[in-house]
């Protein structure tokens, strides 16, 4: 494919300009409990059941770290390629707000845990880096909730005290695509890791989107603008698409562009302004006096690598190798790693002479076709890879047709059934017995007579004819290659 | 025993356990001694009742092998103490009753003491003559209208006015030896990371430890030995060998090395202070120990750079105080008029001083110059001490460069009123145990303290030399009881 055509330039008379995008990613910690407290981050509690009274920031209470926490923040950096920081720094990041107990959140800010890393994208035209600049750990605030009451705001702590992994990229993205391929390459490799479920409904990943906009050639980058709080793949895009344009109108109308930052109103699809960067506060960042440095030897960093598994781009490189599949499926298979479990588990249960191609086939065909259809995750899939392989393997070895195994497996999805069952139950076993299927191509070629001098004579159409008269005598469980072997001879 | 609270903490545990004394008669005593000295206002919040009540069942089935069986105490009110209301000597917390107990406190109680109640103290323990407090002012059982120093001001008064045979104070910056010395009385800063800091309402967590002050050296060591446990609570608690103080006490410190740091010798010290040193000095060379001239070059930057260190921590941990979750709240148009009410009403005017200068110090634009500079030289500080502790195993220095002063003295001067704490301060930022021990009177007869800082973790040898010192030196305090009708 053409580079060119695929660039995402915003078109205004005769200029073109270019979206410069980098995002701040915050990834909830997959963690059984809190980055300084032993509460519990399950979701969906009654609120302020889970809140501590270090989360609560009652007088004299001080934070511990979750060494777990600490370990899932490494092993992120590892899966993004990014250098450990053996030494890095909690500090306080001071605010006043009713869902910030402590009116300071801990963070890490001039030396974070996780340095500078790169994650690759499968775009379209090819394959793109995008750097990322760092990867903090942080505190969540609590949640304020300002509908329930007429009068109050109510204040639920249960996230105050949640970890999240502040993954910051370089403003490497170009468009709302790379985007979409960036936030899922992210949440790809975090599944493969563990380290966060990438759950966008429960806010377990959200990002701050910084837009800005350049002429096409340019090198300097315009002045950013900041999209607060986005909590999907969809009003990213939305509010870059208008975020970008905004930004392009003001140029052309030969205004100024103020670094701000801005709200995304998902309703009226628009950004707005929340704040300048005149009104920005200062955090008054200092290093958190009541923890010490966070120290880590080489042997926990050596453990934790030990410890990652194979990650998608690796698993892709190898899809290609050993299975002979061609880029776009193994994307598809490895992107994730639900999908590359049952596939996996699918090739081990199909044992020996076993035909991957087929296999792939049908998951992102017929299993992903139900998947979609009842709205589950290949977790959650009706059937089981163990059964899924019994029937690729019935296909293969031509115990069934690969029209009748869409009947075997609409049957297969009420209940996870043995396909070999259902095969024998219905009496829906291929007939590959080339006499009888001799006997019947003999009495459909009688029955057509004419047809078949027409097809001596030169009208080849009328073989599809004979092959459709063919299945139809057989109820539909004719080995079709035996059919036209044996069609070819007799005609 | 007629004279119950004249007894010292170690004379009450032996006649405890020797049963000459039941741990009632002890709580009595101290409860109507407590009771008739409410002119002292040494306590905020009373717990009298369920003492008795608490003595009783002690009394019920004594356990004498505790290392303070039955003993009453009472605390400095910046301990959280469980369904005791804790106020900091603040409003803002008015009304604060934890669910939960400090660990220091934890640990006395598991040694069988019992709480009296809480004593004053200033506001946050931000001041050095508990007049920020709250609950008003705090009289020194030295003289009327004197004051016991400060923070832990009502914990002094209550110790030499023996309202309580022993008590724990907290120290930020001379928060425990100051009082201590203006009293007559023995204090105790532990080195950082000794005590645990878990359950302790927070003033400048990296220079904050909680301590013991006591009627003598002995009396110390054992609260000491009963206060500081490794605690996993407390990130910066410190698992390190901790001596059985009072047992290990000895008062043979022959051919110990003392340094004498000559930039202790500030402009403006008076002629008592600079005798009683030279006393000190005298004291120690009889005790067999050797003193050396030593240099801590860096010491007059002391007292800027912790009062830059120290309110910019301040200023973040009384974030918390927004009247959104506990404590007092006052009415507000809304969430920042709320905060803003809430925190003007809340917070006394020391408070209120020191929060808006640490907002300053690490505001942006002012970091550099403030806060990260105060960390560089508070870095050069320890590196003074690092220096000197090659030469030597203590240094001793003058606790205050003056005895007490009067109420209202200092109030409209808060230059001069930091100016108390020039001695002490640099331990606290260099995170090293010192003790101030009575050692003589001025001219007004008030008393006047000596200090003896030691390396980190050195308790021992501290408490040792203060030990032998405490002989030779013989002080009597002053107790008139002026304050008994």
């Amino acid at each position: 494919m053409n580079k060119k055509n695929t660039e995402y330039l915003i078109n205004r008379k005769d200029n073109q300009y270019e979206v410069v995008i980098g995002l701040e990613v915050h990834a909830q910690v997959l963690s059984e409990s809190k980055l300084f407290s032993s509460s519990s981050t399950k979701f969906g509690a009654e609120p302020n059941t889970q809140v501590s009274l270090v989360d609560a920031a009652f007088p004299g209470m001080l934070p511990v770290i979750n060494e777990f926490c600490i370990k899932q923040a490494i092993k992120t950096g590892i899966g993004l390629n990014a250098k450990i920081n053996k030494r890095s720094v909690f500090d306080r990041k001071n605010y006043f707000y009713a869902d910030l107990p402590q009116g300071y959140q801990i963070s890490q800010f001039k030396d974070p845990i996780v340095g500078e890393g790169k994650v690759i994208l499968d775009m379209p035209n090819g394959q793109k880096e995008i750097g990322i600049e760092r990867l903090h750990l942080e505190q969540d605030a609590g949640k304020s909730i300002h509908d329930l009451d007429p009068q109050n705001t109510l204040v639920d702590l249960n996230r105050s005290g949640v970890a999240l992994m502040e993954i910051v990229s370089k403003p490497d993205l170009r468009s709302p695509d790379e985007v979409n391929a960036y936030i899922k390459k992210l949440r790809s490799i975090m599944r493969y890791l563990g380290t966060c479920d990438g759950n966008m409904q429960e806010g377990s990943l959200r990002a701050d989107v910084n837009v800005s906009v350049r002429p096409k050639g340019s090198k300097e980058f315009g002045t950013r603008c900041e999209i607060k709080n986005v909590n999907s793949i969809k009003f990213m895009q939305m509010a870059i698409e208008y975020e970008a344009n905004r930004q392009v109108d003001l140029i052309e109308e030969g205004k100024t562009i103020n670094q701000e930052t801005r709200l995304f109103d998902t309703k009226k699809n628009e950004t707005r302004s929340m704040r300048s960067k005149e009104d920005a506060h200062d955090y008054r960042y200092f290093p958190d006096p009541d923890l010490l440095p966070l120290e880590v030897s080489d042997k926990f960093i050596e453990d934790l690598k030990n410890d990652i598994p194979e990650l998608p781009d690796d698993k892709k490189k190898r899809f290609i190798e050993e299975f002979k599949l061609s880029p776009y499926e193994a994307n598809i298979l490895v992107s994730d790693i639900d999908t590359a479990k049952y596939f996996e588990e699918v090739l081990a249960k199909m044992g020996k002479n076993k035909d991957i191609k087929l296999a792939v086939n049908w998951i992102t065909g017929e299993l992903f076709a139900v998947l979609n259809s009842k709205g589950l995750e290949i977790s959650q899939s009706p059937v089981s890879a163990k059964n899924f392989a019994i029937l690729i393997n019935l296909i293969k070895n031509g115990t069934i047709s690969g029209k009748i195994a869409k009947t075997v497996f609409e049957l297969m999805i009420d209940g996870d059934k043995d396909p070999q069952k259902i095969v024998e139950e219905k009496g829906l076993k291929q007939q590959s017995d080339p006499k009888a299927l001799e006997v019947l191509i003999e009495k459909i070629i009688n029955e057509n007579r004419e047809k078949a001098i027409e097809y001596k004579q030169g009208k080849e159409k009328l073989f599809g004819f004979f092959v459709g008269q063919a299945m139809k005598a057989s109820g539909g469980k004719a080995n079709p290659q035996l059919i036209n072997e044996i069609l070819k001879k007799k005609l | 025993m007629s004279d119950i609270t004249k007894q010292s903490l170690t004379e009450l545990v032996e006649n405890i356990k020797n049963k000459k004394l039941s741990s009632t008669d002890v709580t009595k005593a101290f409860i109507q001694r407590s009771e008739k000295s409410s002119e002292l206002n040494a306590y905020i919040t009373d717990d009298f009742t369920s003492a008795l009540d608490k003595a009783k069942k002690f009394d019920q089935k004594p356990n004498l092998d505790l290392k303070l069986p039955g003993i009453p105490m009472a605390v400095k009110d910046l301990f959280c103490t469980k369904n005791i209301k804790t106020t900091a000597g603040s409003k803002i917390l008015n009304n604060f009753v934890p669910t939960y107990e400090s660990t220091v406190t934890e640990n006395i109680w598991n040694e069988g003491a019992i709480l009296l109640g809480k004593l004053n103290c200033d506001e946050f323990a931000m001041g050095s003559s508990n007049e920020t407090s709250h609950f008003g002012n705090v009289q020194n059982p030295i003289d009327k209208d004197l004051v016991p120093g400060g923070s832990s001001g009502g914990s002094a008064s209550a110790v030499a006015g023996q309202l309580t045979p022993i008590t724990i104070g907290t120290d930020t910056g001379g928060s425990i030896r100051q009082p201590a010395s203006f009293t007559g009385i023995v204090g105790l800063k532990p080195t950082y990371g000794s005590c645990s800091r878990y359950g302790i309402v927070a003033f400048a967590s990296s220079l904050d430890q909680a301590g013991p002050m006591a009627q003598n050296v002995k009396d110390c060591a054992l609260l000491q030995e009963v206060i500081s446990t490794y605690d996993s609570k407390d990130s910066t608690s410190i698992n390190f060998k901790r001596n059985h103080y009072s047992k290990e006490l000895t008062k043979n410190i022959k051919g110990k090395k003392i340094g004498i740091p000559k930039e202790y010798r500030v402009d403006g010290m008076s002629k008592e202070i600079e005798d009683l040193w030279q006393k000190g000095i005298q004291y120690v060379k009889d005790c067999g120990a050797e003193t050396i001239d030593i240099s801590l070059p860096h010491t007059s930057y002391a007292l800027p750079t912790y009062y830059i260190v120290a309110p910019a921590e301040a200023s973040s941990n009384l974030a918390r105080y927004d009247g959104v979750k506990y404590g007092y709240r006052a009415k507000g148009e809304n969430l920042i008029d709320m905060y803003e009410k809430t925190r003007s009403e809340g917070f006394g005017a020391e408070v209120q001083r020191r929060i808006m200068i640490g907002t300053y110090v690490l505001s942006s634009g002012y970091y550099d110059a403030y806060y990260l500079k105060a960390q560089k030289v508070r870095k050069l500080i320890k590196n003074d001490f690092d220096e000197a502790y090659k030469k030597v195993d203590a240094i001793l220095t003058p606790s205050t460069p003056s005895s007490a002063f009067k109420i209202g003295e200092k109030t409209n001067d808060p230059v001069s009123m930091y100016l108390n704490d020039i001695f002490t301060v640099p331990v606290n930022l260099a995170g090293l145990p010192g003790i101030s021990i009575p050692a003589g009177h001025d001219a007004k007869g008030y008393p006047l303290g000596l200090q003896i800082i030691g390396k980190a973790f050195d308790e021992q040898n501290i408490l040792n030399i203060a030990f032998a010192m405490e002989e030779k030196i013989n002080f009597k305090n002053k107790i008139t009881d002026w304050w008994i009708k």
